[in-house]
């Protein structure tokens, strides 16, 4: 992170708290976010991902904090005025007008002369392949297209900060990983900085120079992807990344990842004994469950191992790198 | 070629849906253009008598006979100029009401809704004598505000009811993003809210100008006969004679403007728009 404090910062929410009427809302959500950084903020639902998004476009107001953009507040500004373009999970484009249309909307606003209005969305068109669609009605395009005409929209604004809201969840999961990694390429291409929100743990790893990880309104972890699979600060974290045993052991529950466990044969000669309860092959590895107390756990284990294995066995685990939690 | 007419032949022919769909096509065409047809078979004919079917003589009296009466091309321009006003006049108000009830939750919101029903739920003629009170107080009687007040009530609820809705399929996200893009709360509204609701706006529209062309009731009362529209130069021409051609020129004169405005608006209410024309994927 030391390389990262030398970068501008483009986003500082200071203790920002939004409550809804009901009581539900985000508090004192502190976060920085660096020029040219793409972070997601990743959790499950309800957690309050889009709320501060929204607070962030301004599409909600603040209950207290304040959100800074390159130093100056934005909190009192209305959607309007601030520098920030955002991309919704759907419903982003107007169905009336033209793709041409959708696009120039914002640019007519800044008063763009109409020739040099007319390359940059040629040559932004292009840039999400979405060339020669000018002329279509967006009920015309898929799912996919649509969304990134509503991101073209956005970046033809130059936007201090992107802001995209689930943009590819409701495409399926093909297209959805296709336009992430179209996304990744076009954010290093054009070096913009993002904030990113989805409730799948697999595109934030994906996607993200730093992950924050949220639950029930709060910021459990911020970290890089391999910082908050390696090492999880809470319980949350380490059950919401990845696949994760959880072991009871002297009143703590102690965390440790299939790929870090190694089985031996017989007992007595790792940390815990197990018993085999189901082999499953998984093309070039084999997942274990194996019995210990009243847990189950899974181990990743090679085919050459788990063919001298059977069911019923007993056999003895190695816990690789693991987290220690106060109980669960 | 007349074997193809055969009634089984034809249900086997096209299938047993469309067999049904063209009956109920035929009967509604019976039900609905017969009488229409009727209509300007005697809006023509110079000389009918009752029983018969078709007239005994067909011509143009009578309608030289209505355009010949002063009062009539009077009576038709008050009823342009009272249902222009009163469909600019319900726009101003009932569309704004429309959004708030589509968009914000208030308290009394439902009520404020069901209120519209209520002038559409109790017997017109008692609302217009309790309202003739009223205009006697505020000297509203026998004026154009009167009248056209009148006749909002006639239509509110649609020119409320209809917009909400069609605000309502209008998704939050895409007002929002036009917020985004640099609009003003304004610029949004008429730019994308109003355009994507359209087609809900111009059917309200329609109505509340064709019932205000063809409002007698309330007119009669509150005009005082001062104002003159064309249904109500109907009902005093009609009572006046006995020749129901009269009834059946006016009938065609009444649909000219419904025409018109069914053609100006065909781009929005065509039953694609309204289904589905401007919903996306
Ligand atoms: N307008 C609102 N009024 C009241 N409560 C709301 C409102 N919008 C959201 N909430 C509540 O605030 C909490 C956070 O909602 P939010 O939409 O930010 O979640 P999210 O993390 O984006 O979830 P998802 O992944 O489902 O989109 C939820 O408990 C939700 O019920
Ligand atoms: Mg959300």
């Amino acid at each position: 992170m030391s390389e990262t404090n030398e970068k501008k910062v483009i986003l500082d929410l200071a203790d920002l708290t939004k409550k809804y009427d009901n009581g539900d809302g985000v508090e004192h959500i502190n976060l920085k976010v660096y020029e040219g950084e793409i972070v997601t903020l990743l959790g499950p639902s309800g957690c309050g991902k889009s709320t501060i998004l929204r607070t962030i476009g301004g599409f909600l107001d603040i209950t207290d904090g304040d959100i800074l953009i390159a130093g100056e507040s934005i909190a009192a500004l209305p959607p309007e005025k601030r520098p920030t373009a955002m991309v919704f999970q759907s419903y982003n484009l107007w169905p009336h007008m033209t793709i041409y249309e959708n696009l120039a909307f914002g640019l007519k606003l800044r008063k763009t002369p109409a020739d040099q209005m007319k390359n940059m969305i040629t040559n932004m068109l292009e840039l999400v392949s979405m060339g020669g669609s000018e002329k279509k009605y967006p009920g015309q395009l898929s799912g996919g297209q649509q969304q990134r005409i509503a991101i073209a929209r956005s970046l033809l604004l130059r936007p201090k900060l992107l802001l995209l809201d689930e943009p590819f969840s409701a495409l399926d999961a093909k297209i959805r990983q296709q336009m992430r990694e179209e996304l990744k390429k076009i954010q290093q291409d054009l070096g913009i900085t993002v904030v990113f929100v989805t409730h799948d743990q697999e595109e934030a790893m994906a996607l993200s120079h730093r992950i924050v990880v949220m639950n029930k309104g709060k910021i459990d972890q911020i970290g890089t992807p391999a910082e908050i699979y390696d090492d999880p600060k809470t319980l949350h974290v380490a059950s919401f990344i990845g696949e994760m045993n959880f072991l009871k052991k002297e009143g703590k529950t102690l965390a440790v990842r299939p790929e870090d466990i190694t089985v031996c044969e017989g007992a007595g000669q790792g940390d815990i004994d197990a018993t085999v309860r189901t082999i499953m092959l998984l093309g070039h590895y084999v997942v274990l469950t194996v019995q210990h107390n009243e847990d189950v756990i899974k181990c990743n284990v090679t085919r050459d191992l788990s063919e001298r294995l059977a069911i019923g066995d007993t056999v003895s685990l190695k816990l690789g790198k693991h987290s220690l939690f106060d109980a669960a | 070629m007349f074997k193809m007419l055969n009634p089984r032949r034809f249900y086997h022919a096209v299938g047993k849906r469309k067999f049904y769909e063209f009956l109920i096509l035929a009967v509604f065409i019976l039900f609905f253009y017969g009488p229409m047809l009727n209509m300007v078979i005697l809006a023509f004919a110079n000389k009918y008598e009752a029983p018969a079917i078709i007239p005994q003589e067909f011509g143009f009296k009578w309608w030289s006979y209505i355009f010949s009466q002063k009062s009539l091309v009077t009576s038709m321009i008050q009823s342009f100029v009272v249902a222009i006003v009163t469909t600019l006049v319900s726009m101003v108000f009932c569309i704004p009401a429309a959004y708030s009830i589509a968009r914000f939750k208030y308290p009394g919101r439902k009520l404020f809704m069901l209120s519209f029903l209520l002038t559409n739920a109790f017997p017109k003629l008692g609302i217009f004598t309790s309202i003739a009170v009223l205009f006697y107080k505020y000297r509203l009687m026998g004026t154009y505000p009167g009248v056209v007040i009148i006749h909002m009530i006639h239509s509110m609820m649609f020119m409320v009811w209809l917009p909400s809705s069609a605000f309502r399929s209008v998704h939050r996200q895409q007002e929002e993003a036009a917020r985004d893009v640099g609009a003003g709360p304004v610029r949004t509204f008429f730019k994308v809210t109003m355009p994507m609701a359209m087609p809900g706006i111009a059917v309200a529209t329609l109505y509340t100008f064709l019932g205000s062309m063809e409002e007698a009731q309330g007119t009669m009362l509150v005009g005082m006969g001062r104002i003159q529209t064309m249904p109500v130069a109907m009902y005093g021409i009609i009572l006046d004679s006995t020749a129901v051609q009269i009834g059946a020129v006016f009938a065609i004169l009444l649909i000219i403007p419904s025409v018109i405005m069914i053609f100006i608006m065909r781009k929005y209410i065509g039953p694609e728009a309204i289904a589905g024309g401007f919903k996306m994927k």
